[in-house]
């Protein structure tokens, strides 16, 4: 039986999953983002707190003032209405250290893509990403429009951890992991930038909807945008449309 | 101004209040007690709110000694035996340190977490809200870490009364956890729900404040373990690729890309945290109507649980403090 989109899954007893459909796809991701920024428009009691993905928006509630029924037709009448406001994201330029010790699987996934190394930093640095979501850890952000050419499946055996300000391929997407964690990904490189930052104002920077592209600084450049960033400057440019 | 200095402290011991929010849209995970419901004894039995911020202490032994002036604490949760400068304290009731005076307790005879409670407030900087400790995410307050020995937490100081307090205890909840089915149950085959509430699970040892790892028979995916990463919380039971189910807990990731079977209710998030490794368990469905009912029922029992904290008869004054 084919699903009909918007549905509604339970989360157990505080919290609902409305969901959109079921693959990576900007299109999906706008209407979740849209409806996302129209719930907290509506201030829709009882809601603590939002997570949007993919594809889904995870609505955290409390069941002592609303309770999933009400709450859920309420969701699936804001998630079925036609015309969404749709914010338009800001971009941002991302200095990232290709190669080298900072990123140990470059020569890897050039081999795979039977491309020079250079070729693999060119097209990665060359295209412009989206923002699916931020999750997992605090700051990891989910990137889609990977040119397919440079897709390599997470690695058998998971790093037990991997740097922070990793610039990393998953599979069909890329993605900067702010803190060091475990991670199967494959690492190109390391970008100095903190997504998050927990003694500066703001603490996150990007947020889903955004667009990142990323730049190529050479590895003498690293010391001092890392301190930069360590004392809270954000060393990625910011462009609000 | 007191200080509780630490002694001595074994692992998976942290500064925990009700958690954060907010921040989940960014990767940031709630953390907060294990056990909320125990949190709330320690915090009620000190005069503090139910949410407020206490020391979550892991299953091993642990030593306070206050400095710069008295402390009343109070000891919630797992069972242990405790002592004051080497004479008997007790789990439920309110102890006052005097200053150099050391509060000392026993590994968890039952249970996994206590609550240390602290009459006059943790001094820390909250960051969304909140003083817990992620260690992962490099926050928490007035350390962004687990405790260790050597450390020195600011607190207030005991205040001038001559009695102490204990808290009724609450009936002692038992049969299986009780959860609500999904989100993605029907990325399971038929026979792997049935086997999941068929089967016992016992808890690995390898758990942690992320999570609880079960151990029991592999359940079969009905297409592939893979789905696209959504959102996770307290209590979601996700099943990765080896079909062993992974409970997700205060510290979890935000969200994940396996399939989740089933939802732990949040009445019954104490009692599972509680759960020692080697420990057995079995699950139970329960409908959402139902589980709404429990969450509410949870959500009263807190608020109206200072209604069951009593006065002692005298035990210690405070002397020259305050």
């Amino acid at each position: 039986m084919p699903i009909s989109y918007p549905r509604l899954l339970l989360c157990g007893d505080s919290a609902l999953v409305v969901e959109f459909g079921n693959s990576i796809d900007p299109e999906l991701n706008r209407r979740v983002l849209a409806f996302d920024a129209l719930l907290a428009q509506e201030q829709v009691p009882g809601i603590r707190e939002t997570v949007p993905t993919y594809r889904s928006l995870l609505v955290h509630y409390d069941p002592t003032i609303v309770a999933y029924a009400e709450l859920g037709a309420k969701l699936m009448d804001f998630a079925t209405r036609e015309g969404l406001p749709s914010r338009r994201g800001r971009h941002w330029r991302v200095p990232v250290v290709y190669g080298e010790e900072f990123g140990i699987d470059l020569e890897a996934v050039a081999e795979r893509a039977r491309l020079s190394p250079e070729e693999v930093i060119a097209r990665h640095s060359g295209a412009e990403y989206r923002v699916y979501m931020l999750g997992f850890l605090p700051g990891f952000t989910y990137l889609g429009g990977l040119d397919p050419k440079l897709a390599t499946p997470r690695r058998q055996e998971p790093r037990l951890e991997a740097p922070a300000g990793m610039i990393a391929i998953g599979g069909i997407q890329t993605g900067i992991q702010c803190i060091a964690a475990p991670s199967g990904w494959n690492i190109l490189g390391r970008t100095p930038m903190r997504t998050y930052h927990p003694s500066r104002d703001p603490i996150f920077l990007i947020e889903p909807g955004d667009h990142v592209s990323f730049f190529p600084i050479p590895m003498r450049e690293w010391d001092a945008l890392d301190r930069a960033a360590e004392a809270g400057e954000w060393v990625a440019e910011m462009v609000d449309p | 101004m007191s200080f509780l200095v630490v002694d001595k402290v074994g692992p998976a011991t942290s500064v925990q209040d009700r958690g954060r929010s907010g921040a989940q849209r960014y990767g940031l995970t709630s953390s907060g007690a294990m056990d909320r419901k125990s949190l709330a004894i320690a915090n009620a039995l000190v005069g503090q709110k139910i949410g407020a911020a206490a020391i979550e202490i892991g299953p091993l032994g642990a030593e306070f000694r206050a400095v710069g002036g008295a402390v009343r604490v109070s000891l919630a949760g797992a069972d242990r035996a405790a002592t004051l400068d080497g004479r008997g304290a007790w789990v439920n009731e309110t102890v006052l340190i005097p200053e150099g005076g050391t509060f000392a307790m026993s590994a968890a005879r039952s249970g996994v977490f206590s609550y240390l409670g602290l009459e006059g407030a943790i001094a820390g900087k909250p960051v969304y809200g909140s003083l817990s400790v992620s260690a992962r995410a490099g926050l928490g307050s007035p350390y962004p870490r687990p405790l260790q020995s050597g450390d020195k937490l600011e607190v207030g100081t005991a205040k001038r009364e001559s009695f102490e307090r204990r808290f009724k205890p609450l009936p002692v909840e038992q049969g299986p956890i009780r959860v609500v089915l999904g989100p993605q149950d029907d990325s399971m085959t038929p026979e792997a729900v049935a086997l999941f509430f068929g089967a016992e699970w016992r808890v690995s040892p390898r758990s942690d404040r992320m999570g609880y790892r079960l151990e029991g028979p592999k359940l079969a995916h009905a297409d592939g373990f893979n789905i696209v990463s959504d959102g996770t919380v307290p209590g979601s039971i996700q099943v990765p690729g080896n079909g062993q189910p992974l409970a997700l807990l205060a510290d979890r990731g935000t969200t994940g890309g396996y399939p989740k079977i089933a939802t732990i209710i949040t009445a019954d998030l104490p009692r599972f945290a509680q759960t020692q490794a080697g420990g057995r368990v079995r699950f139970v469905s329960l409908p959402i109507e139902e589980a709404q009912k429990e969450a509410r029922r949870f959500a009263t029992m807190l608020a109206q649980i200072e209604e069951r904290v009593e006065r002692l008869l005298t035990r210690e004054t405070v002397k020259g403090e305050g």
